[in-house]
């Protein structure tokens, strides 16, 4: 397809503004001539354009909406509708950030509300919501960690991060000046205790854990390693992405951990929107609550104001406070599910993640047969056998009308293929995928070829998911890695 | 796989090439085969002292990345310019034309401590297990 | 639950396939002790319609743009948003999908964000840029930890004319890597470059400058980047209103080494704060520097054009502990509505409204300083936005409220030497008779301290 830059006309317009109502001035009597831009090439399209244009691109995009999304330590749940138009409202949607607090009492008080359920949820003491996506609420708990121990006048210089740790948790460590080291798991996929105790000391701060962890896996000596850490003086670390799995069933707080960051485009229903805006935010036991971002939201009486007076806090990571348009889907959706419906989003995610690991396993390798949490990791090893690759069956799967799930992580699983498939997907949904992985895991054997080159996007009579019809190959990564071509340039030629 | 006999072994995978005090370092085939296609090279400056062991080069492809460790010690005599444009030329001809840099080597003793191709080959089984 | 379409006829089924009696076993790894014996304490859940009544009650409590007007900016601003980017923005094949980790399936989304990537190059005068980052001041902060990675240097020079939550932002940063912060001082309004001269030196890592700045006034960038390259330290300019990129020169023709800002002036609401997107762009020499998702052109295996996420090796899911950052999920969909906005804008609408926004700004100014209580405080040339001093700048927010107008800001919170000065600014939603009523409420005696306010009296939005 074309670029809009490439559709381009002198002289078309997409938009009306109005006159300028006020005495003009010549411009170069407000801004010095030398201040002027001599040139802008922004395309010159009609709006009739501009929609058509953008619409035929996201008919080119697989969404929730559309299909099954198994993206392993993403939590792709459906995006409730009624969220979207709730946060359209003119309160939410068009309130300034630095209108009076009197002015803002709705807005402070939905924070301070959102805080005080996330809190309950994961059994923390304080919550703040400024972080703007799961990383950043990581780095932001990380530098209170920081700031927790600075204030003791202790020095801790390392983090521990076991194999199978999001690649944010060490990136994370190393923007707060940490060491990262990072443990072996166990042979059943979890935490080695005895590696753990063989790194952890006096110069430990934190140890981060994801928890299910990224196999998909309760860590079920949890409680000894905190306490452990604990008995060392280091804080232990959740990353909450996988929080699905234990809504209303378990508590982070309970298993001793001192902080987590919640993902609220994962858990709580938010859209991802394409890769962002997230929200990510972050709860913290009592001894930490000084340390949070500021400015805290404070209630008094029936009034909500912005806590700026914090001596010990680590400061502010972001503009205002937070991405508060996610945070009022979050909020929305939680008021709609009540702690009965959290409950059954867990037991839900749990039994489907079960149902298809069981469905799959006599056909893919499954490292650690064990029962899991809301999400599994298979690898395609035995298809490697065959010459076949996991990024193969990924594109394969395109070809029956779903999405891959997330491949090649966790590090720790080779040819990983990590499944979560969330509560919001009904059985036959589950069958249908199971039948397409089985067929693959077929193909494998009799045709490898068919897999080797997916995705054949005109091909398999109309099973192809739409956003995929008539669309691209497989794209080659590596030229667009050895030549990068970031930015359009009107001599670029390509066929389209 | 190839292992050329007549070039010497580190167990991170690099390989050197030794005429007199000089010794010429790329990386094996097995790790460019593990690699994948590269797509980057970061190339040490040319005069960097740097101790055996010492990460003194980076390795891109589109799916990972990996530091090349100096096998001995010494200062960095020269560079292979042509990789800048070329990355694909590790994967091409790993034991030729895609060598990374050349070393003076400062302590021909060192030379002792690295593999042979048999033994190469060996730590490779071993890792693979 | 509605969002989950299992019954418990399909749960039994399944719970037969597993050969388990009931989902509580499926909970068995977690230890007995940490099972919640009781519901969480959280509100019961509501209906649709019982939801869309409470959340409406909520949100009447704030005040809002489209029923007050606005002259508060102060780095988040009242613009006009087109209706084909919410419509657009809203196709859930969007906003429903995930990063584009699979291209085959994401060439929509990929191909947005190339051609953001493109506008930001032409609006900025950069060679590349990235995806977006969380908003304008993480964006400012990272662009420092790049150019601590680049020059190796720990000192940064930031301005106090850039915005004070950008600089808290930027602190909080440097705080955990351990870099030093040193603040440079103003005079009239512009940074003062005496002092920036002196302060910059081969420990330098970047000049750090907002352009135009917090108090809407338009920096010297040319002598800045004369001081700032004299030592080879990096030159980093912000841009946190940028609809001046529609009529100012771009900071790359000015010699920056790197260019973040706040996009969220190009078809964002203002939504209380967030969501917004920042954006970063650099050299190509800085390439492969810089944080951030990067997407790319390249060929299917029929050789036709598509598009990929590429230069992964530097992210934080590659390279781990030494990533250029750890930025994983970013802004896609605030970038999307930016790239709309842009397009539709097009050249002489960008400009447009940079020109409607500096003509309204020049008009509430004059008549704002003939005012006998208002003072013209600097006097450098500024875009939209422009600084007073008054008498009363407390009363003066509190009468402007009563008359359905959102005020200016009040300097003093942030600093503490600018007491009753206010920052005003204008958009092109800003009407003549928005503007005329605003001055003849601060030409009114209402706004004069005549007696102290009486405390139990405070002004009540939701019933004004």
């Amino acid at each position: 397809m074309k670029l809009i830059f490439e559709k381009s006309r002198p002289g078309r317009v997409g938009i009306s503004l109005p006159d300028c109502d006020v005495p003009e001035k010549k411009i170069e009597e407000l801004v010095p001539k030398d201040s002027l831009r001599s040139k802008l090439n922004l395309p010159e399209v009609s709006e009739v354009e501009v929609v058509r244009h953008y619409t035929k691109l996201s008919t080119q995009n697989y969404g929730i909406d559309t299909g099954f999304y198994p993206l392993g330590s993403c939590t792709m749940k459906y995006n409730p509708k009624v969220n979207e138009e709730i946060a359209k409202l003119p309160g939410f949607r068009s309130s300034h950030p630095l209108q009076d607090e009197e002015l803002s009492q709705g807005a402070l008080e939905l924070i301070y509300h959102l805080g005080k359920v996330l809190c309950e949820i994961t059994g923390m003491d304080g919550f703040t919501l400024q972080p703007a996506a799961g990383a950043q609420g990581e780095l932001a708990g990380l530098m209170m960690v920081k700031a927790y121990f600075e204030h003791k006048k202790e020095k801790r210089t390392k983090v521990i991060v076991p194999d199978s740790s999001h690649g944010t948790n060490p990136a994370s460590a190393t923007l707060c000046g940490y060491e990262s080291i990072t443990i072996r798991s166990n042979e059943k996929g979890t935490v080695d205790l005895k590696e753990l105790k063989k790194v952890l000391d006096e110069e430990v701060a934190c140890i981060i854990l994801t928890n299910p962890n990224t196999l998909g896996l309760f860590e079920e000596e949890i409680l000894e390693i905190t306490a452990i850490a604990h008995q060392k003086g280091a804080l232990v670390y959740c990353d909450g992405a996988n929080m699905n799995a234990f809504l209303g069933i378990a508590r982070p707080g309970d298993m001793g951990f001192d902080i987590i960051h919640l993902n609220l485009h994962k858990t709580f229903s938010t859209p991802h929107g394409g890769g962002g805006p997230g929200s990510g935010p972050v709860g913290v036991k009592k001894s930490l609550v000084p340390f949070l971002p500021k400015p805290t939201i404070e209630k008094e009486k029936d009034r909500y104001r912005l806590d700026y007076d914090r001596p010990l806090s680590i400061g502010k990571i972001k503009t205002f406070y937070g991405n508060f348009g996610v945070m009022v889907k979050a909020y929305a959706y939680l008021r709609t599910l009540g702690p009965e419906g959290l409950r059954e989003v867990a037991e839900n995610a749990v039994l489907n993640a079960n149902y298809l690991m069981k469905k799959l396993k006599s056909y893919y390798y499954l490292p650690f047969d064990r029962v899991c949490m809301h999400e599994f990791v298979l690898s395609g090893k035995r298809q490697l056998e065959e010459g076949v690759h996991t990024n193969d069956i990924a594109k394969r799967l395109l070809d029956y009308g779903f999405h891959a799930p997330t491949i090649y992580f966790p590090l720790i699983v080779s040819e990983a293929i990590m499944i979560e498939p969330t509560e919001t997907e009904s059985k036959e949904t589950l069958d249908e995928f199971a039948s397409a992985m089985i067929r693959i895991a077929k193909e494998t054997e009799e045709n490898p070829e068919i897999v080797k080159t997916a995705p054949h996007p005109t091909a398999e009579g109309g099973r192809t998911h739409p956003s995929t019809k008539g669309g691209r190959r497989r794209l080659d990564a590596v030229t667009a890695a050895r030549r990068p071509n970031l930015r359009w340039k009107k001599l670029d030629k390509y066929r389209t | 796989m190839k292992i050329p006999k007549e070039l010497k072994y580190a167990k991170t995978h690099e390989w050197i090439r030794v005429e007199k005090e000089m010794g010429t370092v790329g990386i094996t085939d097995y790790a460019q085969e593990q690699l994948t296609d590269v797509v980057f090279v970061e190339l040490p400056q040319i005069g960097k002292v740097v101790s055996k062991g010492e990460a003194v080069a980076v390795v891109e492809s589109v799916k990972s990345v990996s530091d090349i460790y100096a096998p001995v010690s010494g200062e960095v005599l020269e560079v292979n310019k042509e990789l800048e444009n070329k990355p694909g030329l590790i994967n091409e001809e790993p034991y030729g034309k895609g060598w990374i840099f050349k070393i003076k080597i400062k302590n021909p003793k060192e030379l002792d401590f690295l593999l042979s191709a048999e033994e190469y080959e060996k730590s490779i089984k071993a890792e693979e297990k | 639950m509605k969002f989950i379409p299992n019954t418990d006829r399909d749960r039994k089924e399944m719970l037969k396939f597993l050969g388990v009696k009931s989902i509580k076993k499926l909970f068995k790894n977690i230890p007995e002790e940490l099972l919640l014996k009781k519901n969480l304490k959280i509100p019961k859940g509501l209906s649709e319609i019982e939801l869309v009544k409470e959340m409406r009650l909520l949100s009447g409590k704030n005040a809002d743009l489209e029923h007050y007007s606005c002259f508060l900016g102060a780095g988040a601003y009242h613009h006009f948003i087109p209706a084909i980017i919410p419509h657009l923005v809203g196709r859930s094949e969007f906003y429903t999908s995930y990063t584009p980790y699979q291209p085959e399936a994401s060439q929509g989304l990929l191909q947005t964000i190339y051609e953001f990537q493109t506008l930001i190059c032409e609006l900025t005068g950069m060679d590349v840029a990235n995806a977006s980052m969380y908003d304008g001041a993480s964006a400012l902060a990272e662009a420092m930890i790049m150019a601590f990675h680049i020059t190796g240097r720990e000192e940064i020079i930031i301005s106090k004319t850039i915005h004070p939550e950008y600089r808290e932002v930027v602190k909080t940063y440097a705080q955990a890597k351990d870099l030093k912060i040193i603040e440079v001082g103003y005079e009239n309004g512009i940074t003062f470059l005496e002092e920036l001269n002196k302060k910059v030196s081969d420990k330098t890592a970047a000049v750090l400058i907002q352009n135009p700045n917090f108090f809407g006034s338009l920096e010297n960038l040319k002598e800045i980047e004369r001081i700032a390259h004299k030592n080879k330290s990096l030159f980093i300019v912000a841009i946190v209103e940028p609809t001046s990129l529609g009529l100012l020169k771009p900071p790359g023709e000015l010699g920056a080494d790197i260019v973040v800002g706040e996009g969220q002036s190009f078809g964002n609401p203002i939504s209380f704060g967030g969501p917004y997107l920042g954006f970063m762009a650099t050299k190509d020499k800085y390439m492969r520097k810089l944080p951030g998702r990067l997407v790319g052109a390249t060929t299917d295996s029929k050789g036709r054009r598509g598009y990929i996420l590429t230069l992964q090796a530097r992210e934080q899911h590659i390279r781990r502990e030494r990533a250029t950052s750890n930025i994983c999920t970013n802004q896609a969909l605030c970038a999307l509505a930016a790239t709309i906005y842009l397009v539709s804008l097009g050249k002489e609408g960008l400009r447009k409204v940079a020109e409607l926004s500096t003509q309204k700004a020049h008009y509430a100014f004059g008549k704002i300083k003939e005012i006998e209580k208002f003072e013209e405080v600097f006097s450098s040339p500024f875009y939209n936005e422009f600084v007073v001093k008054c008498k009363n700048a407390k009363r003066i927010n509190q009468v402007l409220v009563k008359e359905k107008i959102i005020g200016p800001l009040e300097l003093e919170r942030y600093y503490p030497e600018l007491k009753n000065h206010l920052l005003f600014c204008t958009t092109e939603m800003n009407s003549r008779g928005e503007i005329d009523k605003l001055v003849s409420v601060l030409r009114s005696k209402d706004v004069e301290p005549v007696k102290p306010v009486d405390p139990s009296d405070p002004l009540n939005p939701s019933t004004a």
